[in-house]
């Protein structure tokens, strides 16, 4: 009977007020999505503060990367976004291709074939991303069964790019002034077909699942009572917060780099931006949870139209690598900033001419948007918690670098 | 095989009147006493015969009976476990457990082997007499409601006068174990997860109750096997088709009651995404194993009380059409039940906790009082249950569906039409 005592009033000092219960949600808890920590003060059920730790998937990828080459640097960013490696090599590359042209001694242009498939990896990539979102959101509001329908077609399209690069998840496909050779799909050859065809198959079999997906979820009852509404970030407050991507897009601002500071052949390719509105018939307001995850849903139909295009198009014949010599940018510094499937991922690299960056930083849009959390989440209940975290949909690996 | 074929002919094997022995309790003690007398003692040689204890052999032929019935059903969810995983697996494009015995059927024995043998952790800070006793209190509770199931003409253990009182009274009982369970563990997660389970069980409890009541109204009984009794004329002599008010009883009670056993979309209690496991956290090994087995008997068992008070119990689609007592009849229409229970499982999300206390207090409760006024007028215009009250309940229920669906039809049409990409 002492000994239960003396227990109890150990838990009360721990205690700020009588009345609050501080819980720990995370690291390891199933909907934090990785190792996210938030500290929750809960009164009852309604959550007072939500206050979010992070680096416990820290791996000092910045630090790192001041002692290895440009190239060396690629296979690092695939851990950090490592649900859209393909997007995360992309941003880096451009980066450094930008730094790269600052060089008049040297020409080079990264190949049109290289390009398309690119923008053809990249955006089956976003799909797989978008999925993945998708999936976990629903298991996040309590629905099991989206989740493995989302992996189930997920798995297709990892398997193709098995088929290119030979990674199903850190894939370091995507190179510097170009793509991997390491798999070669010969211009014209049957193996290209192939895997052309392969793609089509998959664009034939996936598109009219995503409205399958809406009837199942996102138009479920229960569902859209447990998302609309909740959590409502305005376009005001998305802007301060430095939200991008379908978040920003989910605030209602009509804001996509593929389209407002198109970079490689983004310009030729015909796409809309999804940007959210009101759905009165479901009670959604723009800025809520719904909408966010609807920007995904609907972004997934637009990357598969991209992707069609190409098809329709074909491949462009030609190497897949400029030739470079050796990466050695000169002396000077970039920031460049890409559309990444959870937003604006930039690279900012210091050069000194050396063919290893002084600096390198990397601009990650989920720190941005897990940034908003705290004021999001203040005043609702712990469900609401799993609800916002799903629905401004963080990477911890891009969180922490 | 004359013993065998003397043993058929006996009044307690005979077909006639039903397969099963009586095992009434209410009457039992004399009926072991009689198979003592005069199935046993004959087959004996005489000299033992005639020392037999009677007594003794009585008590003994009743804790055989208790035995089976304790044997049974734990074995029960055994079966429901692996159901719902094949179910599920269905549901999502899977085949589910396929390697344990043929189409992975041993899997749930397997994983019970793997509780049995796991480690037994008992959380040091928390109070281990309340940890140690939550799971037993859970277990029994959900196992004593089966006593007063009636699965047949003569299979069931009591049919004791206040039947669905007592289902009632000692389901309520679970709360206790699960509030327990929750505040012993010491666990924030399981103090949250036991807490809503309190809330959610006591507040559902209600419109539970209430509809049961539109039930004992009509019936003027609480005693499970007079409820059959009332809906022995085939399908349209079911109490869920007596009058349009007991037909929105049904549904009130079987969300209701889904919301008493914490399944989807009311599985708040132990919602995975948020509060981990909720009040079972901190539980491993085989008391976790008694939690999950009562999860499964408690499914079961409502679906059995549903069945009963609805949906004519143990008595055929047509009169007379009792096979073996009813008992298959009984089960395959409460496993029909279970299996709604696990369709709506795996296609729903689930709601939030000020959502769920709102559908209860808001919506049901309401409408079970509307309920009980109703039946009420409905009892004083047809006090008997003839063809003509039948009749217009029937279609009563008919328009409202119609009109349900024509409501609901419109405003699905209200919704933004997929787009054309």
């Amino acid at each position: 009977m002492e000994n239960t005592q003396q227990t109890e009033s150990k838990i009360i000092e721990l205690k700020p007020f009588a009345d609050e219960m501080v819980v720990n949600m995370g690291p390891q808890h199933p909907s934090t999505h990785g190792v996210l920590r938030l500290e929750l003060k809960l009164d009852g059920e309604v959550v007072r503060e939500a206050i979010p730790h992070i680096g416990y998937l820290h791996r000092c990828f910045e630090k790192h990367s001041e002692n290895l080459s440009y190239p060396q640097i690629i296979p690092f960013t695939d851990r950090m976004d490592y649900v859209a490696a393909m997007n995360q090599n992309w941003g880096f590359c451009l980066a450094v291709e930008k730094l790269l042209e600052a060089d008049e001694s040297r020409d080079f242009e990264v190949p049109e074939r290289a390009e398309y498939l690119r923008v053809l990896i990249c955006e089956l990539n976003r799909i797989a991303s978008h999925l993945l979102s998708f999936g976990t959101y629903g298991m996040d509001i309590g629905a099991f069964t989206p989740f493995l329908y989302a992996f189930r077609d997920r798995e297709r399209l990892l398997l193709l790019f098995e088929k290119v690069c030979g990674a199903r998840l850190t894939y370091n496909y995507i190179r510097i002034g170009g793509v991997s050779e390491i798999i070669p799909l010969e211009p014209g050859s049957i193996t290209e077909q192939n895997f052309l065809d392969e793609i089509e198959a998959f664009l034939d079999y996936f598109e009219p699942l995503i409205d399958v997906y809406n009837e199942l979820l996102t138009k479920n009852s229960i569902f859209a009572e447990r998302t609309t509404g909740v959590a409502v970030m305005s376009a005001e407050m998305a802007l301060n917060y430095g939200a991008t991507g379908p978040n920003l897009r989910g605030s209602g601002v009509d804001w996509d780099l593929r389209r407002d500071e198109p970079y490689s052949i983004y310009d030729r390719f015909d796409f809309d931006v999804p940007v959210a509105v009101d759905v009165p018939e479901l009670g959604s307001v723009v800025g809520d949870c719904w909408s966010r995850y609807k920007i995904r849903m609907d972004e997934m139909k637009e990357s598969v139209r991209i992707v069609r295009q190409i098809l329709a198009e074909g491949l462009p014949s030609g190497p897949v690598m400029a030739d470079l010599k050796a990466v050695r940018p000169p002396k000077g510094e970039i920031y460049f900033r890409s559309e990444a499937p959870r937003g604006e991922l930039g690279f900012y690299i210091v050069s000194d001419g050396t063919p290893k960056p002084v600096r390198l930083k990397g601009r990650s849009p989920c720190f941005s948007a897990l940034s908003a959390l705290q004021e999001l989440s203040q005043g609702l209940m712990v469900a609401d918690i799993i609800a916002i975290i799903g629905s401004i949909d963080i990477v911890m690996g891009e969180v922490d670098r | 095989m004359s013993d065998f074929r003397a043993m058929l002919a006996s009044p307690y094997f005979n077909v006639s009147e039903g397969f099963f022995p009586n095992i009434n309790l209410q009457d039992g003690l004399n009926w072991a006493e009689e198979f003592i007398q005069n199935v046993v003692i004959p087959r004996l040689p005489e000299a033992v015969a005639a020392h037999f204890p009677v007594e003794l052999g009585t008590v003994l032929v009743m804790f055989g009976c208790a035995g089976i019935f304790v044997g049974v059903f734990p074995l029960l969810p055994l079966f429901l476990v692996l159901a719902e995983r094949k179910v599920a697996a269905r549901f999502q494009n899977r085949t589910g457990p396929m390697r344990v015995g043929p189409w992975g059927t041993l899997q749930t024995l397997a994983d019970g082997v793997k509780l049995i043998f796991k480690e037994d952790f008992i959380p040091p800070q928390g109070d281990k007499f309340l940890f140690l006793l939550a799971p037993y209190i859970i277990f029994a509770c959900s196992f004593a409601v089966f006593a007063a199931i009636p699965f047949g003409q003569n299979i069931l253990v009591s049919d004791f006068n206040i039947g669905i009182f007592y289902i009632m009274a000692i389901s309520s009982v679970i709360v206790m174990g699960v509030i327990m369970a929750g505040w012993s563990s010491n666990s924030k997660w399981s103090l949250l997860g036991s807490l809503r389970s309190a809330a959610q069980i006591v507040s559902y409890e209600i419109p539970l109750g209430l509809s049961i009541l539109t039930i004992v109204m009509l019936v003027e009984s609480l005693s499970m096997q007079e409820i059959v009794a009332t809906q022995s004329n085939g399908i349209f002599s079911w109490l869920i088709f007596r009058s349009p008010f007991t037909f929105i009883a049904f549904f009130i009670f079987f969300i209701s009651a889904i919301a008493e056993v914490n399944r989807t979309p009311f599985d708040l209690p132990e919602a995975e995404s948020e509060i981990v496991a909720g009040f079972h956290t901190e539980y491993s090994g085989m008391r976790f194993a008694l939690f999950f087995i009562a999860e499964y008997a408690n499914m079961f068992a409502v679906s059995a009380i549903a069945v009963t008070l609805f949906l004519g119990g143990w008595e055929g689609v047509l009169p007379g059409y009792d096979i073996l007592g009813g008992l298959p009849g009984f089960v395959i229409k409460t496993l029909a039940l279970v299996f709604l229970m696990m369709w709506l499982r795996w296609t729903l999300p689930r709601l939030r906790v000020d959502q769920l206390m709102n559908l209860c207090w808001k919506y049901f409760i309401p409408i079970a009082f509307f309920n009980i006024l109703g039946t009420g007028i409905w009892g004083l215009i047809f006090p008997e249950d003839t063809l003509i009250s039948t009749s217009i309940s029937c279609a009563i229920i008919y328009i409202g569906l119609i009109a349900a669906y024509k409501v609901a039809g419109r405003s699905l049409a209200q919704r933004p039409a997929p787009q054309p990409s």
